[in-house]
């Protein structure tokens, strides 16, 4: 088994010299932070994750994951354990607005503390990340009332929040929903709520007092599409004026689910308003539930985007402690190994799978931290020009964090349980279990295919600048910068090879880009054929660039006399992803803009 | 009660150490570092002292580079109120010139209590507590499990071999902290970001009169030597012969 190390210098490399994180403190929103406290808070976060998380992973997994009786759902006592610590030592209300307990960190900062979370636990770290998720919906979009009520104890976890959107008949289409809720006829002024939820994350636990339900639901006589479906707030028990609990609210979970991975949180089957309905407080105004959980959803997905780059860093970091403690078989080429055995890692495939994993988990990281920077600049920026792109960048790229990041989690997480053998396939070895884990996320908040779509569509085709007509301009600024840095690269003596390749890919890149918006309007099914593998050349290309900086500066340090073996490292993992990933830019161009037809040509009963 | 507590910056716990090629030493380059596990514990005992009511003042002191100030922010966010860096730039300390420094913030500062680790994990010395009781001229309880203040006294339970041994000292005194002293907590994070605004002055060995030159030398430091692969015995008998004639131990 192996202990998770929080990778802290490739974090603070980037927060630093790839995310701007100098930028980002000097605003004044951030005048209360500084470089240095946010190294202690790094330094104090990456010890709670090793020491208190991980250690619970494989709890909720295979030991003791949480248990359904008559609607009451009971968590192992170490996470109960670690919930408090989390609670009390304040990492809970860290992401929370200063306003009602929060910290008012950088977003990029909880960012980086919240792939330590995700590291050591998915399934606990979910719980947080999706009260915050409510937390963030109350506040932007909920009266002040319901704000004071609420937030404060969400704020610090004392209480719980879930998100309720999904039904059996409404899953990525929501207009289907049919949960109703109608006008309470005593005349308070609230809401009945009934109907059922399905997959409701953390939708019923006993680590925290209360849980505020934000239910998404129809009110009588409403529009039958999107326009008709209103956002409440459904919390388990009543809350007095007082704050104290009051009585049981009419919900009950009916049971929760039997998952592939993430076992150790409770998925939860919502059942809302059996007897006289659930009482429930509505949200802003009716009918734009479905807007406001949309505000939130940039948030949420590249949040998911985090927990596939978190669990591949687990699973390689698992994998690297495996490969340096087997021995097995001399290694090819290596006379000695066969008197002085080496380890596995010293076998030239499992030392490429290594360096696929961490090459891979590090252009993730990268293209994560860089979105998560650009949104505190969208927010906080003094030029609105700056904040402009920001926000168009943090738009393009959301997508990419989310779908990109979690279907390549799949393949490192898998490619983890190769470096192990047959050990890798038994669960006691724990590989297993980061790619369970890693399965959801490439299905919950969008699956791969809506972001595929929202990113070739919305994103790229589909953005039109109102006042010129042009379509694709934040994806055509994005790449030519790519382009532009690449031939900078190319010319470099020392790093032309990388510069050489990331050129080449830009290429394909743009290519791909001009013939989706080309062909978007005309054949819709044939871009849409095209647009999970649009989606990973995006991915591609984009953590190439950021790698390439990242090796650019890296080299700069190396030759102003830094030593740090880290830099090294960096360089040669990049040289590795432009040799290994960048290459296929240009194959998975062609197969999107030659293949699109193939996916469609055969008729229905063929299949 | 002023409580006193020196902290040392070492080599993380967890960092595998490497002895550096040309056996001077061991390679510190680019190595995590962090508080001294036993000097958490001396912290933690202070600042329970501090919520009991029993001391009213934790002040933390480290020696060493300037990057010592990160250690002495982890002190203050767990609560320690103030703290001093006693700045020796590059220069090696041994644990005499530490203890020569600390008497000389301890002159200064007057505490009626110093708690500090029973060792530092990286060369593992244990001096500095009992070295500095003794320049001091302060009565002394080393390898503390446990630490009970009351009329102008410490009674202390020591770990010793075989047992536990129970003292008392006169205040001011010197304790240094064992592994079962106590649970050391997390600092929570609102303190983490409030650290960065309590004081830390910084002073130098100059300036607190201390003439620091090493005085010891280090010849050499080099790896153990390889674990040689062990054997399995047919009987007690075989054991015996072989601890008799073999190792030569009985």
């Amino acid at each position: 088994m192996s202990t998770y190390a929080a990778p802290l210098k490739d974090m603070r490399f980037l927060l630093n010299e790839i995310a701007g994180l100098k930028e980002i403190l000097g605003f004044p929103a951030f005048s209360e932070v500084d470089a240095d406290t946010v190294d202690a808070i790094l330094d104090e976060a990456a010890k709670f994750a090793t020491e208190q998380i991980d250690p619970i992973n494989i709890i909720g997994d295979r030991q003791n994951s949480p248990k359904w009786d008559n609607g009451v759902v009971t968590v192992s006592p170490e996470y109960k354990k670690v919930y408090k610590l989390f609670c009390e030592n304040g990492w809970h209300s860290m992401p929370g607005d200063p306003e009602f307990g929060g910290q008012g960190l950088p977003n990029l900062v909880n960012f980086a503390v919240n792939e330590m979370w995700r590291s050591a636990s998915i399934a606990f770290a979910l719980c947080p990340m999706l009260t915050m998720g409510a937390v963030h919906a109350i506040e932007h979009h909920a009266s002040d009332e319901i704000k004071q009520k609420y937030l404060p104890k969400m704020v610090d976890g004392t209480w719980g929040g879930t998100m309720n959107l999904t039904e059996p008949q409404a899953g990525s289409d929501l207009t289907a929903i049919r949960t109703k809720a109608k006008p309470n006829p005593n005349g308070d002024g609230t809401y009945l709520i009934s109907g059922t939820k399905i997959f409701i994350t953390w939708g019923e636990h006993d680590m925290a007092e209360n849980l505020i339900h934000l239910v998404l639901a129809r009110l009588p006589n409403s529009d039958p599409g999107l326009k008709g479906i209103s956002l409440f707030v459904v919390p388990k028990f009543l809350v007095n004026d007082d704050g104290s609990l009051g009585a049981r609210n009419d919900l009950i979970c009916s049971a929760i689910e039997h998952k592939l991975g993430i076992k150790g949180s409770a998925t939860a089957v919502m059942s809302y308003g059996d007897h006289e309905g659930a009482i429930g407080w509505l949200v802003g105004k009716e009918g734009n539930g479905i807007a406001y959980m949309f505000t939130m959803m940039n948030h949420a997905r590249i949040h998911v985007g985090l927990e596939g780059i978190s669990v591949a860093e687990r699973a390689y970091q698992h994998a690297l402690t495996y490969a340096r403690e087997r021995i097995q078989g001399a290694i090819i080429g290596d006379d000695d190994s066969k008197k002085n055995p080496k380890p596995i890692l010293f076998h030239p495939d499992v030392r490429r799978l290594l360096m696929d994993m961490k090459s891979r988990v590090e252009a993730l990281r990268a293209v994560g931290y860089f979105t998560a920077g650009n949104m505190d600049i969208a927010q906080n920026a003094s030029d609105p020009a700056a904040r402009k792109k920001a926000q168009s960048y943090v738009e393009l790229l959301t997508p990419v964090v989310k779908g990109w990041s979690t279907e390549s989690a799949i393949h490192i997480t898998s490619d983890g349980i190769q470096v192990h053998g047959g050990t890798g396939f038994i669960e006691e070895t724990g590989a297993a279990q980061y790619l369970r884990d890693s399965r959801i996320t490439a299905i919950y908040e969008g699956t791969t295919a809506i972001q595929a779509n929202d990113y070739i569509g919305r994103k790229t085709a589909r953005e039109v600048n109102k006042e010129t007509g042009e379509v694709g301009n934040t994806a055509r600024t994005l790449y030519k910068e790519i382009a532009v840095f690449a031939d900078e690269l190319a010319k470099d003596a020392k790093l032309g090879d990388i510069g050489k390749n990331l050129q080449e890919a830009a290429k394909a890149l743009i290519t791909t880009t001009d013939w989706a918006i080309k062909t978007y309007g005309p054949q819709p099914q044939v871009a849409s054929a095209g647009s999970v593998p649009y989606l990973k050349l995006g991915g591609i290309v984009i953590g190439g660039w950021l790698l390439a900086k990242s090796a650019q500066i890296a080299q700069k340090k190396i030759d102003a006399g830094d030593a740090d073996p880290y830099y090294k490292g960096k360089i040669g993992t990049t040289r590795y992803y432009a040799k290994h990933w960048l290459v296929q830019a240009e194959a998975i161009s062609r197969e999107i803009i030659e293949g699109g037809e193939s996916v469609l040509a055969l008729d229905e009963p063929l299949f | 009660m002023k409580v006193l507590v020196p902290v040392k910056r070492v080599i993380d716990k967890d960092v595998r150490v490497r002895v550096k090629a040309d056996e001077t030493g061991v390679d510190l380059a680019n190595v995590k570092t962090g508080l001294n596990p036993f000097d958490e514990i001396a912290i933690e005992e202070a600042v329970r002292l501090k919520e009991k009511g029993v001391a009213t003042e934790v002040v933390v002191v480290s020696a060493g580079a300037a990057v010592n100030q990160d250690v002495l922010r982890t002190a203050l966010a767990v609560g320690a109120d103030r703290a001093i860096l006693v700045d020796a730039g590059d220069v090696e300390l041994q644990p005499l010139a530490v203890a020569k420094l600390l008497k000389a913030v301890a002159d200064k500062e007057a505490p009626q209590l110093i708690i500090t680790g029973k060792q530092a994990i990286d060369d593992d010395a244990g001096q500095v507590g009992q070295t500095l009781a003794a320049l001091l001229g302060w009565g002394q309880a080393a390898f503390a499990s446990k630490v009970e203040i009351a009329g102008g006294a410490a009674k202390v339970t020591r770990e010793i071999d075989g047992g536990l041994e129970i003292l008392e000292v006169k205040l001011p005194a010197v304790v240094t902290a064992d592994l079962r002293l106590n649970e050391p907590r997390y600092p929570k994070l609102p303190d983490v970001m409030k650290a960065k605004k309590k004081p830390l002055d910084t002073t130098t060995p100059a300036e607190l009169g201390v003439d620091v030159t090493p005085r010891l030398k280090t010849l050499k430091v080099s790896e153990p030597p390889k674990r040689q692969g062990g054997g399995k015995v047919a009987d007690v008998a075989d054991l015996v012969n072989k601890l008799k004639n073999e190792a030569k131990v009985i």
